[in-house]
């Protein structure tokens, strides 16, 4: 009785993460300005390492605390740190443009997420373990990211956009699959790494060719 | 009926309940403001000074404008009316009371928008130019916020299987300790509401009836006196009405059962350390934002509705 209560008070503690991702996409969606939404990657990232942590706990896998701490030192400390050095060396501190107007941005996300619950009921049938029903709210949240990829105009967002569906396909894997291979999770967070330097680079390349980082002037190329 | 002992001790217990609130509601308003001076560094005018000034008004003679029609001398009465039948349905110090089985959650923001409704009208009755402004901002507000507050309610009564408040705050205080991500949600999404529909700081700025950015001030301007008071009160009733919403969904635990005198004061002890935690944290929010444009106020409550929106999708995916 009592490691069944416990089971259950876990998998309601991972419930309370899963939606607190969620409203951090949608939080990330909304935003405006492009400090906050570092900061809102910087929570992305600590609320995923404390559901691995809970994870690890539940399912007593060593390999998942490991993939935690990882996450915190990447995504918590040195991602949001790097993207703020490049802000700064940017010189980049406008508000966040955007395609569409916030509102309907918000709308489409609702449709987005209903759209996943209802992908994500058949496949979290299948799936085995604690965790079944967040497949559905991880599936939200990538395409919830790809969204914000899709609305935004500027790189620097349209990165962290990117980062922020990483981070949810990392969720998926904890939460579907208990986490992959520690190898796998190291050469996954290697390359984001990595990914992020060659961003910063493509970003004074596209300033220095387009004295902007808005990626629409990226079209007149052909025109030239 | 009448005879039965259990009938008379419910109502015992209504009006119990009633006469609290409409002591009450005054002293809650009161406290906000005076936390709001103390975290400004001024001394502040007391918690009894809504009290004082309900009794300046109700002493004072009335000014009428030339045209005002009877819906304008109706309007202050109707609105405490609603306001105290609303607080008389929310179950503020026990389960099961009489008069909450009158009408649900639905009955419940019915009851509002009718206060809502009758306020309006008489703000444009007199034909004045803040009066109509007003009550055109006061619709724009409330019907973003309705659909949000019904989103809150229909979460928490599908999670207590019941749409009356009493069924919810037995569901929700006298069960086993769960966490409901989406009733987080909702609990975001109401205080926004709160907010908005209560004339409070991001929306509207209570403080204040000299800014062309007013709304619910806007509406009573023409207001004098007695019927000034009302509005005054009817506005503390609601604000308090509210809060008791926000305590029976979100943090109902301490209510005491239907007929159980002995749990009275402890009832009652709880509830007035909720409400002094959730004036303290009301007045607190104020201070830190900053009043937002008017044409924000849609964005900032379509933020509430999404919220609860998916509270309920969460509800339905997680089953929690």
């Amino acid at each position: 009785m009592g490691a069944l209560v416990q089971i259950s008070l876990t998998l309601q503690f991972i419930n309370l993460l899963a939606a607190m991702l969620l409203l951090i996409v949608f939080a990330m969606l909304g935003q405006r300005r492009i400090f906050s939404l570092i900061n809102l990657f910087a929570w992305q990232g600590l609320v995923l390492s404390i559901s691995t942590v809970v994870v690890a706990y539940s399912t007593a896998q060593q390999h998942l605390y490991y993939s935690a701490a990882l996450t915190v030192l990447l995504k918590v400390l040195i991602l949001p740190w790097l993207l703020y050095r490049l802000i700064r060396k940017l010189n980049i501190r406008w508000d966040v443009e955007r395609l569409i107007n916030i509102p309907t941005t918000m709308l489409v996300g609702i449709a987005l997420v209903i759209f996943a619950f209802n992908l994500a009921a058949p496949i979290s049938q299948l799936s085995e373990g604690i965790t079944r029903g967040l497949i559905g709210i991880a599936l939200a949240s990538v395409l919830l990211s790809l969204l914000m990829m899709l609305t935004r105009r500027k790189a620097v967002s349209q990165v962290v956009a990117f980062l922020s569906l990483e981070n949810s396909l990392f969720f998926a894997a904890t939460s579907a699959t208990q986490g992959m291979p520690l190898v796998v999770e190291l050469g996954i967070a290697l390359d984001v790494l990595v990914a992020t330097f060659i961003f910063g680079i493509f970003f004074f390349q596209i300033r220095e060719t387009f004295d902007s980082l808005d990626i629409t002037h990226m079209e007149k190329l052909k025109d030239d | 009926m009448i005879n039965n002992p259990h009938f008379i001790l419910a109502i015992l217990f209504q009006l119990t309940q009633l006469l609290l609130v409409v002591l009450a509601a005054p002293l809650l308003t009161g406290w906000v403001n005076q936390c709001q001076a103390w975290l400004q560094n001024r001394s502040g005018a007391g918690v009894l000074q809504p009290y004082r000034v309900l009794h300046k008004l109700f002493h004072k003679d009335m000014v009428l404008a030339h045209n005002a029609s009877w819906l304008f001398r109706l309007t202050p009465y109707v609105v405490f009316a609603c306001m105290w039948l609303a607080a008389a349905i929310i179950p503020i110090i026990a389960v099961d009371l009489p008069f909450s089985g009158a009408a649900d959650v639905i009955a419940l923001v019915g009851v509002f928008a009718l206060a809502r409704m009758f306020i309006s009208l008489a703000a444009m009755d007199v034909g004045t130019a803040f009066g109509s402004m007003g009550a055109r901002r006061e619709m724009l507000v409330s019907f973003l916020a309705e659909p949000a507050l019904l989103m809150v309610l229909f979460t928490a009564s599908m999670i207590s299987h019941s749409t009356q408040l009493p069924g919810i705050v037995d569901a929700l205080a006298h069960h086993q300790f769960v966490l409901y991500p989406s009733m987080g949600f909702a609990a975001l999404a109401f205080g926004i509401v709160l907010l908005a529909e209560n004339a409070r700081i991001p929306v509207d700025n209570p403080g204040t009836h000299l800014e062309l950015t007013m709304i619910h001030e806007a509406m009573i301007l023409e207001y004098s006196a007695r019927h000034l008071a009302l509005i005054e009160w009817g506005s503390s009733l609601k604000l308090f009405a509210y809060i008791s919403i926000g305590i029976a969904l979100f943090i109902p635990h301490g209510i005491a059962e239907m007929g159980n005198w002995a749990g009275l004061p402890q009832a009652v002890g709880f509830l007035v350390v909720k409400m002094l935690l959730a004036g303290a944290a009301l007045s607190l929010l104020e201070i830190v934002t900053a009043k937002m444009r008017i044409f924000r106020a849609p964005e900032f409550l379509g933020t509430a509705f999404l919220l609860a929106v998916l509270g309920l999708l969460i509800h339905f995916l997680l089953g929690a």
